[in-house]
């Protein structure tokens, strides 16, 4: 594992993955690691689906920065879920002073047009809300030391992050081209850092190999790929090969597990089942894990938990990261 | 494992829905990431090998699963998976296999439905074009209609679909109609005033409150935007109660009993939820649910053998001096972290079974490696049209009894 981040200057941390992957787990472990030793990080969710609350065990969150845990050294980490609807009749107000009307219209059903006649406006204000925190200012300083994102899956990241050119290039006039081109520039600077969840299988590894690709031909900061969920072994490393294939001498382990007082003539062969396996799973992730060293990327490797995920763990997952130098 | 693994959930008997000659469609539905295009396939493949003439619509395959089946392209269009053919030879039934492509669906509707003149200029329209590649629900709404135009074709006897990787799975169901409401709402119709009654009915029809909105969207993204979305509708009069009678036929079709919803999930809080909603809202829409498929459970081949007896059984075989003592030390842990893996699974299946005691429930094990192959695919048939574990032989006829949704 590295020792230090390979992107010192980023402040900007859009965590993204296959689903199924852990990408909202392993976003709030990252802001918890990034809010030790008093650091004030905001952890932001877009797709409405109260994942951060359920993680921190709170109440749904509200479209309000929340303080939902305490980091070791007595930094925080707020919370916040973006809800487009408000994050729209706020930017009306911001600038263009039309709050009142924006909420007449509301009652029409109006916001549900303007979302859909302009595909992506829903993605331009998020990540304009996203730009806004990343970059605010309170008396002169930060209001947030980091900003991570729980962002889209690998399969729409490059469309959300890149959505802003798609509005600029629907939308040839207006201030929302001047918005939007903010967005992009604050996204494609070295503030911002593009992390990709995966685990050690097939098709979370090529939708991680895809989407650096995509996010490489727009001009997107690439961070690390962070590995989660690894396995760890449970059989000697030099008897995998052997387990993997079935090659264990069943009569052998049966006067073993006599000796114990167990059943060893009808125990040997399920045991030695389940054993073959647990070692192809183990094969089959080292092969992925080739391919993941292959991508020549700064990797970072999280461990499965047992149990369900709580806030507990992750508190272990922060403890990983910042033994892994993350801060 | 026997008949408690998925707690008291009947069996669901997938050899009978894809025997049933009734059985027209097959939808799978389910959460990202839960095995949906893998159990389609295999599904299908089950189904050719029974005899009957099959095609999969897959939405978006991984590499290696899509040229298992010899998709190599995205052309929309079904082709033979000629590796299939060694299996299907003998029974008579025969595979193809397609991928969708979004746009050139919507595409095609377009210019099936238009004047060519018309149709070029639509295609041409940069709101159009935002539309049919990004507008979210469009790859739903196009998956429907796809599924539409296969059937009418009449070609196969079995369709098999997988749903596109939505945020919800609940997207399948309610995007076409978001898509034809948007394209067909009175919102639009007045926006679009202007371009086909040269603005006298604009200034009628149109409250003061619209007028706002409109000069807002002007505000916002400028003239020509609206410009666009005018003209666009504008081209598109004709076609609008085709787009919305199509969508609703489809809709409809899938109400019919010869459709068998599957929702598939994975043993994890989450996919659960997930499927507990789907299973709800197509009961609340009366669309007929076959069952759901437990993908990737970790069943104990040494259930008897509890985690802790294992655990410390280990612990004694791990400070022997006999190597074969050790190894059996670790193949007690591997056991002892399967059980437990299998007990939180089994948890999680009973929780599903207490809130919907009658979905019927088939439980898939996990493969150690990824589908790459028919070969793998076959075996995952096989697990998904066994007979029910502990009871061999005796088949339901009756699932669609069970599937009906009681009014």
């Amino acid at each position: 594992m590295p020792t230090a981040p390979a992107w010192p200057a980023a402040r900007l941390h859009v965590v993204t993955g296959k689903g199924g992957t852990g990408k909202t787990t392993v976003a709030a472990a990252l802001a918890l690691a990034m809010a030790c030793d008093g650091r004030r990080v905001l952890l932001v969710e877009v797709e409405e689906r109260q994942g951060i609350a359920q993680l921190f065990d709170t109440p749904p969150l509200p479209y309000e920065e929340r303080r939902v845990a305490v980091a070791r050294g007595g930094g925080e980490v707020r919370a916040l879920a973006i809800d487009v609807e408000a994050a729209l009749l706020e930017y009306l107000e911001m600038f263009y002073n039309l709050k009142r009307a924006a909420r007449a219209l509301r009652k029409m059903g109006a916001m549900d047009f303007a979302t859909a006649i302009a595909p992506g406006l829903r993605d331009v204000l998020l990540t304009g809300k996203i730009k806004e925190a990343a970059t605010r200012q309170v008396k002169g300083a930060r209001a947030y030391d980091a900003v991570v994102v729980d962002a889209p899956p690998t399969g729409r990241i490059a469309r959300f992050l890149s959505v802003t050119e798609h509005v600029s290039g629907l939308a040839k006039g207006g201030p929302i081209k001047t918005q939007s081109d903010g967005v992009m520039a604050v996204l494609r600077s070295s503030q911002t850092a593009v992390h990709i969840v995966t685990v050690l299988e097939d098709m979370p590894v090529q939708e991680t190999a895809d989407a650096i690709v995509e996010l490489r031909a727009i001009g997107l900061p690439i961070g690390s790929i962070i590995v989660n969920m690894a396995r760890q072994p449970l059989l000697p490393l030099g008897s995998m090969t052997k387990a993997s294939r079935g090659r264990v001498d069943a009569g052998s382990i049966a006067a073993s597990l006599t000796t114990v007082g167990l059943d060893g003539s009808s125990l040997a062969g399920p045991l030695l089942l389940e054993a073959a396996e647990h070692a192809q799973g183990w094969q089959a992730q080292v092969a992925c894990r080739a391919r993941v060293d292959d991508l020549d990327r700064l990797t970072y490797e999280l461990p499965e938990l047992p149990g369900p995920i709580d806030t507990g763990s992750l508190y272990e997952l922060a403890d990983a990261f910042t033994r892994a130098g993350i801060r | 494992m026997t008949a408690a693994r998925a707690g008291a959930s009947p069996d669901l008997d997938l050899a009978g829905i894809i025997a049933d000659l009734d059985t027209g469609i097959i939808v799978c539905c389910g959460a990202g990431g839960v095995g949906k295009t893998t159990t389609s396939a295999a599904l299908a493949l089950a189904a050719a090998e029974a005899g009957r003439q099959v095609v999969v619509m897959t939405i978006d395959p991984a590499r290696r699963l899509a040229q298992s089946l010899g998709l190599e392209h995205l052309d929309n269009t079904p082709r033979d998976v000629p590796a299939a053919a060694a299996f299907t030879a003998s029974s008579g039934g025969h595979l193809q296999a397609m991928m969708l492509d979004m746009k050139r669906t919507f595409d095609e509707i377009v210019e099936a439905h238009s004047e060519p003149a018309r149709a070029k200029q639509i295609l041409q329209n940069p709101f159009y074009q935002a539309l049919s590649s990004s507008f979210a629900g469009t790859q739903e709404y196009m998956a429907m209609e796809k599924l539409g135009q296969l059937q009418e074709t009449g070609k196969w006897d079995l369709i098999v679909v997988d749903t596109p990787p939505s945020r919800s799975a609940l997207d399948f169901l309610d995007a076409p109609h978001r898509m034809s409401r948007f394209l067909d709402g009175t919102m639009i119709r007045l926006l679009s005033a202007p371009a086909r009654a040269g603005g006298r009915a604009y200034l009628k029809v149109v409250g003061a409150g619209l007028a706002i909105f409109g000069r807002i969207i002007t505000k916002i993204l400028g003239g020509q935007l609206l410009k666009d979305v005018s003209h666009f509708v504008g081209a598109l009069d004709t076609m609008f109660g085709g787009f919305r009678q199509r969508a609703q036929a489809t809709y409809e079709l899938l109400r019919q009993p010869g459709t068998a919803f599957l929702v598939v999930a994975v043993p994890e809080p989450d996919a659960l939820r997930e499927a507990s909603y789907f299973v709800d809202r197509l009961s609340n829409d009366q669309m007929p649910l076959a069952g759901l498929i437990l993908n990737r459970v970790h069943p104990s081949l040494a259930s008897k053998l509890s985690a802790g007896r294992a655990e410390g059984a280990a612990e004694t075989l791990a400070s022997s001096k006999n190597p074969d003592d050790r190894l059996t030390g670790a193949l007690l842990q591997v056991h002892a972290d399967r059980v437990r893996t299998d007990e939180h699974e089994q948890k999680l299946a009973r929780r599903f079974a207490s809130a919907h005691p009658d979905v019927p429930v088939r439980a898939i094990p996990a493969a150690a490696r990824d589908v790459h192959d028919l070969a793998a695919l076959r075996q995952i048939a096989g697990h998904l049209t066994a007979d029910p574990p502990g009871r061999p032989g005796t088949r339901t006829r009756a699932w669609r009894a069970s599937a009906r949704p009681t009014a």
